[in-house]
């Protein structure tokens, strides 16, 4: 009894979760461009995805910002998150709070403030705008993530390393390296997330001609969204899956070769 | 370390050519245009740029001040917007817009007369309008029996929770304020307090403060009358869902204008002016007007769409009659009396 309803309580949640999606992909094979009436099956919206050159750039800038964003605000992330690490007392309080503003900073201020710090340097509102403040607000995230890995390796192994012949930095390659990675990549993961996910930042910061998902979407606000977007969303969704479950597939094999 | 330093270096390396590389192609001119989402038809885009050979690149915004948010902060260089009446008299009295040359628009002598001179830009020289409509309510046929023509059906409590109002500050103060009797541009604090009330008193009936979710639901049958502008209605129409009506309620409403202005920022003015001269040609107009399902401010393309569907001539959000039309209000900027709305506006919200 209680195995059942435990059952049943994972999958009310997961039913919460994935069935807003389901209804979305649903609906991208929908006639009728409402999401109100079922007007029949149709691919047409995907064909028409293809042929809207403004989201396809959407789309090409959306990844592209997230990629660049992701791996650059990783790296330095990571290194911010070592020199915090062994900072003294007062200097790490200093800094990790600093750290925190960006993340309870609601996003507008942040948006309009980076704004008008680019504008007062003279910079052209555009893609490296909007790239510069995606890895701004991707950086405390991936401080955060990497800091307690460090926290968790006990620092001997370090000075081990170093008593062993190993000089700083290939100790740092072969020892610290390897402990932190587990909170390196969920950093990069957030990082590209959020980067993904961003409407208010990427809106105040972009200029002509740069434009991404988010801010497609909303535009659309006032004239409904169309179901071009739910085409999109199918494939992404899609793409994301195929590629976890090979990544899964990867390491169950490799995990097979150790005896 | 050795990868590491060759990932780092692809990645400046992508960097700089994105950022260097657009900067080579651009030997013809780029026209940027900063507008409402699915608010034009893209193929115009590409008849445009065929016919002329100036490329356009759009992008978008969501509401009105955000827009001018954006402007404002500066570092950005449209060449064409596509704001709403009152925010372009705010544009004007700042001094963001550049005057338009109308002898460089000959198409301009197609816009209907009722669509020039308003009272956002007096003398038409900043705007040209883009599309037109008029805000009113929304109502399912099969769930309401008896005739709409009142603002006070929004209040009725047969319909509690079927009710869907509209998540926008100007429009619903307004709309409280025409119910009761006022002007929807009225500043004076005892009248907004009261039009405030009024809100906070209906607060009970209603299902919720919605924007672009109100088409579906209303198709659906969700609810039974939702405040919305008349674009909304025209969509509907088009959608087939014959059982939604609307109607501008006796009281009066609000009349919208979209237009097109040229920010002060515009480093291509005179392309800016061909693409306006180009939207209002009555074939292109034509063409804009079917896709994006609003009515246009073309005289030909007005009266030939309802020739072609003459159960359009009746309807109100499409060809509303000149009592209504005598009525309803344009709005006007704010200025100093903004704060005063907001406040107003967020003690509404709160509730």
């Amino acid at each position: 009894m209680v195995k059942f309803l435990k059952r049943f309580y994972l999958s009310l949640i997961f039913i919460f979760l994935y069935a807003p999606i389901l209804v979305l992909i649903i609906y991208s094979f929908n006639e009728s461009k409402s999401r109100g009436h079922w007007g029949g099956f149709t691919l047409k919206w995907y064909g028409e995805l293809f042929r809207d050159r403004d989201i396809i750039k959407a789309l090409y800038y959306t990844f592209l910002v997230a990629l660049l964003s992701s791996i650059i605000s990783t790296v330095i992330g990571t290194f911010s998150a070592i020199g915090i690490h062994n900072m003294g007392h007062f200097g790490k309080k200093l800094a990790l709070n600093i750290n925190y503003l960006p993340v309870l900073n609601p996003d507008i201020v942040t948006g309009i403030a980076l704004m008008t710090l680019f504008i007062s340097l003279r910079m052209q509102l555009g893609f490296l705008t909007m790239l510069l403040s995606h890895i701004m607000f991707n950086i405390p995230y991936v401080i955060l993530s990497v800091l307690p890995k460090l926290k968790q390796m006990n620092k001997h192994t370090t000075e081990a390393a170093l008593d062993l012949g190993a000089t700083p930095s290939y100790a740092f390659r072969k020892v610290v390296i390897p402990e932190i990675m587990p909170g390196v990549i969920t950093g990069a993961l957030i990082a590209f997330t959020l980067s993904i996910d961003d409407f208010v930042i990427s809106f105040f910061n972009t200029g002509p001609g740069v434009t991404n998902l988010s801010i497609h979407v909303f535009s659309m606000a006032r004239k409904g969204v169309k179901p071009s977007i739910n085409a999109l969303t199918t494939l992404m969704l899609l793409t994301v899956v195929i590629l976890l479950l090979l990544i899964n597939k990867r390491t169950t094999k490799g995990d097979e070769l150790i005896p | 370390m050795k990868r590491i330093c060759i990932l780092l270096l692809s990645c400046l390396l992508i960097v700089t050519s994105l950022i260097v590389l657009p900067g080579c192609k651009q030997d013809r001119v780029v026209l940027n245009i900063y507008n409402w989402g699915e608010y034009i038809d893209p193929d115009l885009l590409v008849k445009f740029e065929k016919e002329t050979g100036i490329k356009v690149n759009q992008d978008f915004f969501e509401t009105n001040e955000h827009m001018l948010a954006k402007l404002e902060g500066g570092g950005s260089y449209y060449d064409l917007i596509f704001p709403s009446d009152y925010v372009i008299e705010e544009m004007i009295k700042k001094d963001m817009l550049h005057k338009i040359d109308l002898n460089n628009i000959p198409n301009f002598k197609y816009v209907g007369d009722r669509f020039k001179n308003l009272n956002y830009d007096p003398d038409n020289e900043y705007s040209v309008p883009y599309f037109w409509g008029t805000l009113g309510i929304l109502y399912n046929t099969e769930m309401v029996d008896e005739e709409v023509d009142s603002w006070d059906i929004l209040w009725d409590e047969k319909y509690a929770g079927q009710i869907l109002m509209l998540d926008s500050m100007r429009d619903t103060i307004g709309v409280a304020l025409k119910k009761l009797g006022y002007s929807v541009n009225t500043t004076d604090p005892d009248k907004l307090e009261e039009a405030k009330n009024l809100l906070i008193q209906q607060m009970p009936l209603v299902n919720g403060y919605y924007v672009d979710e109100t088409k579906d639901m209303m198709i659906n049958g969700d609810a039974a009358i939702a405040l919305n502008w008349s674009g909304t209605a025209m969509d509907i129409y088009w959608e087939g869902a014959d059982y939604i009506k609307f109607v501008v309620p006796k009281e009066g409403a609000n009349l919208w204008f979209d237009c097109m202005v040229i920010p002060k920022t515009s480093k291509n003015k005179a392309e800016a002016e061909m693409f306006i001269n180009f939207m209002l040609e009555p074939e292109n107009a034509y063409q804009n007007s079917l896709y994006v399902g609003y009515v246009s401010p073309v005289t030909e393309v007005f009266e030939r769409i309802m020739q072609e569907n003459p159960e359009v001539a009746d309807m109100d959000a499409y060809n509303p009659s000149e009592e209504v039309l005598d009525i309803c209000e344009v709005f006007i900027d704010l200025g100093d009396s903004r704060p005063l709305f907001n406040e107003v506006w967020t003690q509404i919200k709160v509730h």
